[in-house]
Parts: structure tokens; C-alpha cells; sequence
């Protein structure tokens, strides 16, 4: 009995001796940590994708709790609800952000772009960017090996089997960015949704002269300039042969579309054309 | 017991069947298109615009930074334009295209084929002679010769290795340059000698071409402070590393270059090279390929001027194959297939070589069955199974502790797996990504 008695005496003794020594220890080198990052970071949507800019939802909320203002911070998965959520836990305004989506600023399917040699090697774009300019005439080309599929963690973009080219699942796209630093032949582009989901992009990134861009793919832009010449808005620019729409500046007139010889401009999302008065393309302008 | 090097090796059969044939000349074509980079470094910057006349051995490209080469041109005639042109990896690169007009040479080069043994030079005569001509490693590195030939402040260099080992199977083209321009290149290797200011030579030359040592052994009477070491048939003997450990016993640290144990390495092809430029003033316009492959009809030896297009090396070798399932520029081991047989001879290109559909394909990926072949046979003493997992997972330090950037891209790994994994694939990826890793550390610190 008396055994049994020292043991728990003992072990009583040393447990309440450890217990203090603990307390005190946890009491002297207390970290303080502001609440509200927990609470900030329990608004996020946990994803830890990075689209944010930082590495994780964790040092997302500690940044956003430690800025003074919510500028240039924006969660891209969550959008707009949870940056009025994560605005309202520190007092402060969410600056409305603008949705944007990735687009894939390619058209060169089989058909439009036929096949010069085959690749049998890795099913990887980063090894087979680095081995050769790809398997068709076109070396800006996407090479239809799914680096962004691997990469998306929304399960947003798929290779379309029947022109083997990434297509963008418009409705689970956050515009994390992740596909677009995948992407070895930077073809990915982060912009702006739109009114609607329309928009307007050239889809095209060869920067071949046109006889030669033409050559090797139907729908390349050939960098004619038709199209910056019936802008209204100057959102047109042409740089080594291949036309760019600024998103900030266009304003969705689809002038440019029907204009373009190689069809490399596609216009996404918006009702069929019916007439085409200028009426009421003046109309849909100031819509 | 012949030399070899003592990390790893392996031994694909030799398949030299182009051995025999003599060096055969080919005829220029109409036109040739002559790439302003054809060496490891930046590109040139060209100095003729369309419409120039232009001779043989005329510079048309020049050196922009200090690793880099200049460029002349290989035919005489007009420039027709200067534009982008498909280079041997598809990508679309700036070249300078020639209307072949005769065949008229400048003044300056000695076309004589008498042997010009005497070399008056001074070291910095050699080098700059080297430099003008534009010479570049002919092994398939095409690093620029000149600047290989300077060494680094503060190193000395105690000896010149010279490298006839031509480890890749089916490649005959320094072989043939080895019996047929011996002394040429004995004394290529004394100016070689005198431009380092070294004593001693070494001339490696593998077992499989016995008639190029005992010629090379009798000239070498005549040479003193240069000697031949036939070495046992091992790939990849003629890598730097493997070759200096082969011949001299000394190993380069991991991340140091050869001339950290004294020991400078130049390939024949390039002694050669710089033979002609230095004692005839001839830049380096024209190199020998080897044409070759399991179907082609007549395998060849070629001498080719830089610019003339593949397609015209292989029709010369009898015509390209029906069952062609793939063009590599250079060996089996190490070269690269072809997308286009358009592409243009360079100064780096050793061997077109062509591998029937049934080779040509790869076998399907299956799971590492952990056999550890891949380890014992990587000339480096790396963990190639290892570095694929670390940049498949991408872990990035993992793959720099386990030095990544140490492989040589033999390819011995890949070609050893039992399951067909792409070990070298991965790795090439991996040590592209450690390498900007390094890069951005260093800049940032």
C-alpha cells in the first residue's frame, strides 16, 4: 500500500512542479498575436493557392491585418464577398477589385495548325519547350501537354481532346494565376472577365512576320494592323507583329473582330451579331 | 589493363560503319543559310547587309560579348538577306542567307596543302588568331575556343589533353580527321601547347580505333612533350571530367573547371581547327560530318561547309530512308533529333544520324523497380533516380544538395533503365531550375 501511496505522492509532486514551471515559462515568453488575424484568416477560403501573392492563406491574413489599407490586396478565389468579409473584421473598406479570368491565347488546333514532326517524349511543356520549338511550324504555339491542367488547383482548365488546346471552366476560374506561370510559352493570360463574361482578346502570341506566322497556323495574327486602324479607343497595339487589346481600354465594340483577315480575334460570351448598322454598334458601345 | 575513367560508364555497342570511308567533299548548293549563333554564348551581331558580295572565310558575323565567336562565310557570293531561319531546334533564329556565286576564296587564306610546321607566334599572336577565326569546341559543346584556351587569373595550366576518344556509338567524323590529317593535328596540338604554355600533351584515343593510335603513336616520335594512351572503350570517356580522371588520375571538384587540376582539354577536330586558322588563316567555314544510320544506303564521311542543309548531307549519303522515324543531329547518346531536315550544317554539328520508325520510338515510362542501375553507372557518382523525384516534386534545394548541376546530360541513365524511365528529362528540367535559383542568389546577395 505504502508503495503505491510514494508513487502517486511522487508523480503528484512532480506533475504540479512541471505544470507550474510550464505556466510560468508560457507566461514570460507569451507571443502576443493579434486575434484578428485568426479570425481574418478563417474568412479566407483556405485554398492556399498563392494567387493572392503570398505563400498561403495564413501570411495572406497577417498581411492584410498588418497593412493599413486593403489596397492592392485582394483575395482572387474569394473574390469580393470575402474581401467585404475580411474588410468588415478590421474596420476598414475592400477596394473593388475587378474579376478577372484566365484566357488561352491560342487557336492553333490540328486542323488550323498542322502538325510537322512528333513529340513521343515527356508529357510536360516545360521538357519539351526546352528540347525544341514544338511539333508544329509554329514555335510560339501551345504545345498541348497540360502544364496548366497540372497545375490548376480548381480543377479550371482541361485539354480539350479534339484540338488538344486548354480550354478555361469559365465558372470555377479565380484567376489565381497559377496556369499562367505554369504556362512555358506564357500563352496564359490573366483578364479582365467583363460585363457579362464578354470579352474580346486576340488570341494569337507568334511573333513571326505574317507571311510566315500565316504559313505555319490559319487563325495567327499576321500583325496587319486592320484592326488597330478601326478601334475607336486606341486599345489596339501592335508590337513585333502580333496585335495586343488592352483590356483597361477596350470597351467590347467588337469592331475589331470582324475586321481581322485570320480570325485570330475571338469575342467571347456575346449574343449573335444581327445587324450591322453602325446604330447599333454605336449601341452596344454605350452599353 | 587499358585507362578509363573510374565513376560509373557504360558500353553501348560501337555501330561504327562509317569508319572505313574516306572524307568526301559535297557539292554547295544554290544557296546556304549560315546561323549568327552557332556557339554557346550570345549571338553575332552581323556586318554585311543585303546585296554585299561576299568570299569565302569573309567575317559576316562578329562577336558581341566575350563568350562568343565570330561567324564568316562558307561560300563566296551575295548576300541575299538577313531574317530569321528554323535552327536545329525549331525555334526560328536570325542567320544570314547566301546566293552561292563560284567559289572565289580570300587572299589571306594559304589553300595549299603543304604542312606548315613552323609557328612564331607568341601566345597572344595564337589566341588572337583563334578568336578572329571564329573557332568553337568541335566535340558538340561549341564553346569558343579562345576563350577556353585563356585561363582564369591565377590558375596555371601543367597539361593539354587532347580528346580523339569520339566515346558516342556510330560517329566516325574524328576518327577520319585523325587518319587523315595526323600531322596536321600534331601540330595543331604544339601551337596548342605554346598558346597555354604547357610541356606536355596527352592525346586520348579509345581502343576501338587502333589504326589512329599507332599512326598517332609514330608521329609522336617526331613530338616530343607529346604522347598517345589508348583507353578502354567507355561512354562518356570523352566528357572533360572523365577524360582528365582517365588519363591523368586527377578528379575536378564538384562545380570547379578542368583547369582546377592543371588540365586543359581540347578535342582533335578543334586542334585541327586551330591549325588551319593559325599556319593558313583560315577561319572555321566547313567541318567533317558523319552521315549514318541503321538504313542509310552509303554511310559517309563528309566534308561540309557551315550552312549547306541537312537534307543535302543525307542525299548524299544515299537518299533519306523510307522507314525514317527520326534525324539527330549528332550521336545517339547526346544529340539532338531534328525537327526539319532543313536545318543548316553548324560548326558544332558532328554526325546526322538516322534512326528507322521501330528505333525511334520510346518505350512507355514504367514504375523505378529501385534496381540502382541508374546510380552505378552515372559518370558523375549522382542519384539520378533521386534528382528525377526532387524535380518531378520540385525540391529544389534537395536537388542542389544532391548536385544537380554537377550531371553532364550524358544520358547513360536514361539509356540504362530497365523501366524505361526519362531520368534525363527531368534532371535537364531540374538543372535549368537550380541553375536560375543560383543565378538570382548570387545577384540578389
Amino acid at each position: 500500500m505504502s508503495v503505491l501511496l510514494t508513487a502517486v505522492v511522487t508523480l503528484g509532486v512532480i506533475g504540479a512542479g512541471s505544470a507550474a514551471i510550464l505556466y510560468l515559462i508560457g507566461q514570460k515568453f507569451k507571443v502576443d498575436e493579434d486575434p484578428r488575424i485568426q479570425e481574418v484568416q478563417d474568412a479566407l477560403p483556405a485554398a492556399n493557392c498563392g494567387g493572392c501573392g503570398f505563400p498561403g492563406c495564413a501570411a495572406f491574413a497577417s498581411a492584410c491585418v498588418k497593412a493599413e489599407t486593403l489596397d492592392g490586396l485582394n483575395c482572387p478565389v474569394g473574390g469580393q464577398p470575402t474581401m467585404d468579409k475580411v474588410a468588415a473584421i478590421l474596420g476598414q473598406t475592400a477596394p473593388v477589385a475587378v474579376k478577372k479570368i484566365a484566357v488561352v491565347r491560342c487557336s492553333g488546333t490540328c486542323e488550323h495548325r498542322p502538325r510537322t514532326n512528333l513529340y513521343d517524349g515527356i508529357s510536360n511543356c516545360t521538357i519539351a519547350a526546352a528540347l525544341y520549338g514544338g511539333d508544329t511550324g509554329c514555335s510560339f504555339g501551345c504545345l498541348g501537354l497540360g502544364d496548366c491542367v497540372e497545375s490548376c488547383t480548381f480543377d479550371a482548365i482541361h485539354i480539350n481532346p479534339e484540338t488538344m488546346l486548354p480550354e478555361v471552366v469559365e465558372d470555377k476560374c479565380t484567376a489565381c494565376g497559377a496556369c499562367v506561370k505554369a504556362c512555358p510559352k506564357d500563352i496564359i493570360e490573366l483578364r479582365k472577365q467583363g460585363p457579362k463574361s464578354r470579352r474580346i482578346y486576340v488570341s494569337c502570341v507568334n511573333e513571326e512576320k505574317g507571311g510566315v506566322a500565316r504559313k505555319s497556323c490559319e487563325v495567327a495574327c499576321i500583325g496587319c494592323s486592320k484592326c488597330q486602324q478601326v478601334c475607336p479607343f486606341e486599345a489596339i497595339t501592335i508590337t513585333n507583329n502580333l496585335a495586343y487589346i488592352i483590356d483597361d481600354k477596350c470597351r467590347l465594340c467588337r469592331k475589331c473582330v470582324p475586321v481581322c483577315p485570320t480570325n485570330s480575334i475571338l469575342e467571347l460570351n456575346f449574343p449573335p451579331r444581327r445587324d450591322k448598322s453602325p446604330k447599333e454598334e454605336a449601341a452596344t458601345v454605350d452599353a | 589493363m587499358l585507362k578509363t575513367f573510374r565513376i560509373g560508364g557504360i558500353h553501348p555497342k560501337d555501330k561504327k560503319v562509317s569508319a572505313g570511308n574516306a572524307i568526301q567533299p559535297i557539292a554547295i548548293p544554290n544557296q546556304v543559310i549560315i546561323p549568327l549563333g552557332q556557339h554557346i554564348g550570345a549571338p553575332c551581331q552581323p556586318v554585311v547587309k543585303k546585296g554585299d558580295t561576299v568570299k569565302v572565310g569573309t567575317l559576316i558575323g562578329k562577336t558581341v560579348g566575350f563568350v562568343s565567336a565570330n561567324i564568316h562565310s562558307s561560300v563566296s557570293g551575295t548576300v541575299l538577306k538577313i531574317d530569321k531561319a528554323v535552327d536545329a531546334s525549331g525555334y526560328r533564329r536570325d542567320a544570314v542567307f547566301i546566293k552561292v556565286e563560284g567559289d572565289e576564296w580570300e587572299e589571306s587564306v594559304d589553300r595549299s596543302s603543304d604542312l606548315k610546321k613552323e609557328c612564331n607566334l607568341s601566345s597572344k599572336e595564337i589566341l588572337d588568331k583563334i578568336a578572329a577565326a571564329g573557332i568553337v569546341g568541335m566535340g558538340g559543346a561549341t564553346f569558343p575556343t579562345h576563350v577556353k584556351l585563356t585561363p582564369p587569373p591565377g590558375s596555371k595550366p601543367e597539361i593539354l589533353i587532347i580528346n580523339g576518344v569520339e566515346c558516342e556509338p556510330w560517329l566516325t567524323s574524328d576518327h577520319r580527321v585523325m587518319m587523315e590529317k595526323t600531322e596536321e593535328i600534331m601540330v595543331g596540338i604544339t601551337i596548342v601547347m605554346k598558346a597555354l604554355n604547357v610541356d606536355k600533351a596527352i592525346i586520348g584515343i579509345e581502343n576501338n580505333k587502333k589504326d589512329a593510335i599507332e599512326k598517332f603513336g609514330k608521329s609522336a616520335e617526331n613530338y616530343p612533350g607529346i604522347t598517345v594512351e589508348a583507353l578502354k572503350v567507355q561512354y562518356p570517356q570523352g566528357g572533360e571530367k572523365q577524360l582528365i580522371d582517365a588519363l591523368t588520375g586527377r578528379q575536378v571538384p564538384s562545380g570547379a573547371l578542368p583547369i582546377s587540376v592543371g588540365a586543359v582539354v581540347q578535342n582533335v577536330g578543334t586542334v585541327l581547327a586551330i591549325y588551319e586558322a593559325v599556319q593558313k588563316n583560315k577561319p572555321l567555314i566547313e567541318r567533317v560530318v558523319t552521315v549514318t544510320g541503321k538504313d542509310v544506303k552509303q554511310p559517309c564521311n563528309i566534308l561540309s561547309r557551315v550552312g549547306i542543309p541537312v537534307g543535302n548531307l543525307i542525299d548524299a549519303a544515299g537518299g533519306l530512308p523510307e522507314t525514317t522515324g527520326k534525324i539527330v543531329s549528332g550521336g545517339p547518346m547526346m544529340g539532338k533529333a531534328l525537327a526539319s531536315t532543313d536545318v543548316p550544317v553548324t560548326k558544332g554539328t558532328s554526325g546526322i544520324l538516322v534512326i528507322p520508325t521501330l528505333e525511334a520510338k520510346r518505350k512507355a515510362m514504367k514504375d523505378c523497380i529501385r534496381c540502382a542501375k541508374c546510380v552505378s553507372i552515372c559518370p558523375m557518382g549522382l542519384n539520378p533516380t533521386l534528382l528525377m523525384n526532387l524535380t518531378e516534386f520540385e525540391v529544389w534545394d534537395g536537388a542542389e544538395k544532391q548536385r544537380i548541376t554537377d550531371c553532364i546530360e550524358c544520358g547513360s541513365c536514361s539509356y540504362t533503365c530497365p523501366a524505361d524511365r526519362p531520368l534525363l528529362d527531368y534532371i535537364r528540367l531540374g538543372k535549368g531550375r537550380v541553375n536560375s535559383i543560383i543565378r538570382t542568389r548570387k545577384t540578389n546577395a
